[in-house]
């Protein structure tokens, strides 16, 4: 570890402190549809869309209302992204010629993106045409994010408003999100990647001479060794950095190319990796002001940041720590840090962004349902790699998936007041709210879905030698890891992946789209369902027994929670995973 | 219900063509007008055949050039086909490949170095994308004594030919300071023409 090394964590989160609190309050004044300095030209564009889509923007909604609309276009837009993934063979801006895609992987795809979660069984840059990754996939990283951003809003104003039914217009909110927050965001982050070097064209591939030729052993079909000299190099194009921008802005993650953002053409410099990260948090962060302002309460939207920044700090420090300690196995590598190398673990890991940049995305893209990487989780040390598996476990809860971070704190705010409530023996309130049976029993379905799906497929999966196990490109406890880390990261909604596990079988393509289907509209449901039953009651008035969720006190009980749900529902299962290897690291053992 | 799904139908086609074509389709258009060698891949043209990218690393290999880190794209630094290695720490397959690394750089070091040296770790490790352009400045000053045996050169001026490649933090401090290996590689046969073969791919 470096004193420039935490130089560059502390400067990365010091700018997210810095864009939280005016990115708060604007997205306050856009969800209040009060005026900002967009409107001129994005207010006649809103008017038409809903001109054009028939939306009553002034209608309210009940939540089962409020639900059911996201399930509509949730399921519309998913058909007609597998619709895409399957004709594109016959669609334009296919200059490669890819055909179409096979069903099941194009129905994992499409699971994958509605959910926000962009996990890829496939590689894309030999699998999707232009078309598809713009209209199909992009397109969904755009309205993922809104809707996440919309149910993040419907919840808080269920903790806000006081004995009404509605909780705001599903269509209005998602519009408002992406015209005057996601695109404008996008535009300008996509011009900044580009001026890195980030590729954005339309070009078929290129084809370059290499400087020096080589000659390469392969086998031939009857395992006949062939010597091949290879003169050229294919070099992959496309529209990427109109893609990357949304990718992170709305922490969706999903690669223009296989390696994500570790592709020199997604993320060619250290500023581009910045950018990329600050990206990654900044609308997560932002929504924990707008939670403050729109509650009436800044200082618990403050209490709740607090809680996200002390996650986020232990969570880097020790993938940090981790990969900058090397790996003990490997003998006659120079891995010390010195002025002219950056030294650690450097197996899957680029030289632009070394062990800080490296272990600080990771950190990142797992506290927020991202899932982007910029070096490859499955060749970090097994305390290293735990920690981006931990985060996910959590519930990506560390500022969290744009809008679904937010909800997802919520629901253990909630749940944090209600033990509050029973440690002094009074009825829980949350900002006036009285908490009762139905909020806790729907905010209990929304914490156990989520590990009931993660342990229970992962454990039939463990069980499972020709469909499961075969998968696996590590054995011993790694290939535990890769297992838990998929089914982790399908219900988590990230996306990220020990991506040595081949998932594009039929096995794991079906199973991982169910569980990432289950991870977003089965603790969706449950959370509207809160949203919409605390909109109903009446806000009492504060009293000597009001447990305040503006202290450090509310912190500390905050993160004790989280800590505690999530460390007695997975350490069994991690235990036997990235502990046991770590152990059997340091005592030599390979497998 | 069905005015709903209307709805749904409708704003899924009206936000495809606002967000899934005009916005990607005007950002190519615009970054063309703006930047259009950054947009197109930083592409190197040498006497008008084109020879590589900036940003994307080339496999070297056989004696007389700088060398990549190894890769796990392809057959090597296949930029259609992105990949790491995606080998766990406690992979008996990923400390044989190392440790064969570490054999093949120890042997090829000329007479007069110490060979125990340990190598730089960059040098044995594949990359995240498979197609890292960079090493690190141990790797880079790591390779010159084999470099300039091989190009009959003094070492001293190679490594000038190194320091002046160095790429340093950017704005002073942000990622790590890394040598381009096409770029050093190009300047080096703008340096002495190498009369070379194809050798077989041994690490």
């Amino acid at each position: 570890m470096t004193a420039n090394g935490w130089f560059q964590i502390g400067l990365f989160f010091l700018l997210i402190l810095l864009i939280a609190r005016p990115l708060g309050i604007y997205m306050t004044r856009v969800f209040e549809r009060r005026k900002t300095f967009l409107d001129p030209v994005l207010a006649p564009l809103e008017r038409t869309i809903y001109k054009l889509t028939g939306v009553e923007a002034e209608k309210e909604m009940r939540w089962t209302e409020y639900a059911i609309a996201m399930l509509l276009f949730s399921f519309v837009s998913m058909l007609v992204l597998y619709l895409i993934e399957r004709i594109q063979a016959w669609l334009p801006l296919n200059p490669q010629h890819w055909p179409g895609v096979p069903a099941v992987l194009a129905l994992n795809t499409a699971a994958s993106f509605t959910t926000n979660t962009n996990w890829q069984s496939y590689v894309p840059e030999t699998t999707m045409s232009y078309l598809t990754q713009m209209a199909g996939l992009a397109y969904h990283n755009f309205i993922s994010a809104a809707v996440g951003m919309a149910l993040a809003i419907a919840f808080v104003r269920g903790i806000s408003r006081r004995e009404q039914n509605t909780l705001g217009n599903f269509w209005v909110d998602v519009t408002r999100s992406i015209l005057w927050v996601l695109l404008p965001g996008s535009i300008v982050l996509a011009l900044a990647l580009v001026s890195q070097g980030v590729v954005q064209n339309l070009h078929p591939y290129d084809t370059a001479h290499l400087l020096e030729p080589q000659k390469v052993v392969t086998q031939d079909s009857a395992g006949k060794p062939v010597t091949q000299t290879i003169t050229t190099q294919t070099i992959a194009q496309g529209p990427v950095a109109s893609q990357e921008a949304i990718k992170m802005l709305g922490t969706n993650g999903g690669g223009f190319f296989n390696t994500n953002s570790a592709h020199p053409f997604e993320n060619p410099t250290p500023f581009s990796n910045l950018l990329e990260m600050l990206a990654i948090f900044a609308i997560p962060a932002g929504l924990t002001v707008t939670l403050g302002r729109m509650t009436g309460s800044p200082r618990h939207g403050w209490a709740v940041f607090a809680t996200m920044a002390i996650l986020f700090f232990a969570g880097v420090t020790t993938a940090y720590w981790a990969e900058a300690q090397g790996n003990p196995l490997m003998r006659g590598v120079d891995q010390q840090v010195t002025a002219t190398q950056a030294g650690g673990n450097m197996e899957g890991k680029e030289v632009r962004f070394g062990i800080a940049n490296s272990a600080l995305f990771a950190t990142a893209t797992t506290d927020a349902s991202c899932g982007a990487v910029n070096s490859m989780h499955d060749s970090f040390t097994p305390l290293g790699g735990m920690v981006p598996m931990i985060n996910i476990m959590l519930g990506e809860i560390v500022f969290g998936g744009v809008g679904a971070g937010l909800y997802g704190m919520l629901i253990f705010v909630i749940l944090s007041v209600f033990i509050a409530g029973l440690m002094v023996g009074r009825t829980p309130e949350y900002l006036g709210k009285k908490i009762e049976a139905f909020d806790v029993k729907m905010c209990m379905l929304y914490i156990l879905v989520f590990p009931l799906l993660i342990l229970c497929l992962s454990a039939v999966t463990v069980l499972l030698p020709r469909l499961g196990l075969s998968s696996l490109a590590n054995a011993g406890p790694h290939g535990l890891s890769e297992i838990l880390y998929a089914f982790t990261s399908a219900a988590g909604n990230n996306g990220s992946a020990f991506a040595g596990l081949n998932a594009n079988t039929n096995y794991y393509n079906l199973m991982l789209a169910i569980t990432m289907l289950g991870g977003r509209f089965f603790m969706i449901v449950p959370m509207l369902a809160v949203a919409g039953n605390l909109a109903r009651k009446k806000i009492a008035p504060p009293s000597a027994g009001t447990f305040p969720v503006t202290t450090p006190l509310f912190t500390t009980l905050l993160t004790g929670v989280i800590l505690i749900v999530g460390a007695l529902t997975f350490f069994p299962a991690l235990s036997l995973g990235p502990i046991l290897e770590h152990l059997l690291l340091y005592a030599g053992k390979t497998f | 219900m069905r005015k709903q799904i209307i709805t749904a139908i409708l704003y899924t086609v009206v936000t495809t063509l606002l967000l899934g074509i005009a916005y990607p389709l005007g950002m190519t258009v615009l970054a063309h007008f703006l930047m259009p060698q950054k947009a197109n891949g930083e592409l190197i043209t040498q006497n008008g055949a084109l020879v590589g990218s900036k940003l994307i690393g080339q496999p070297f290999t056989g004696p007389g050039y700088f060398h990549s880190r190894p890769s796990a794209a392809g057959a090597g630094y296949d930029a259609a086909n992105s990949s790491g290695s995606n080998l766990g720490p406690t992979n008996a397959t990923l400390i044989a490949r190392v440790q064969q690394s570490v054999q093949a750089w120890q042997a090829s070091q000329p007479q007069n170095v110490a060979v125990q040296a340990n190598v730089p770790i960059d040098l044995v490790t594949t990359s995240a994308s498979g197609l890292d352009p960079d090493i690190t400045i141990a790797a880079a000053e790591y390779q010159v004594p084999e470099v300039a045996h091989a190009r009959a050169l003094t070492e001293a001026k190679l490594k000038d030919l190194v320091q002046a490649h160095i790429q340093p933090r950017q704005f002073g401090e942000l990622g790590e300071p890394r040598v381009n290996v096409l770029e050093l590689n190009l300047a080096l046969d703008r340096l002495t023409a190498l009369a070379h073969t194809p050798q077989p791919v041994s690490r």
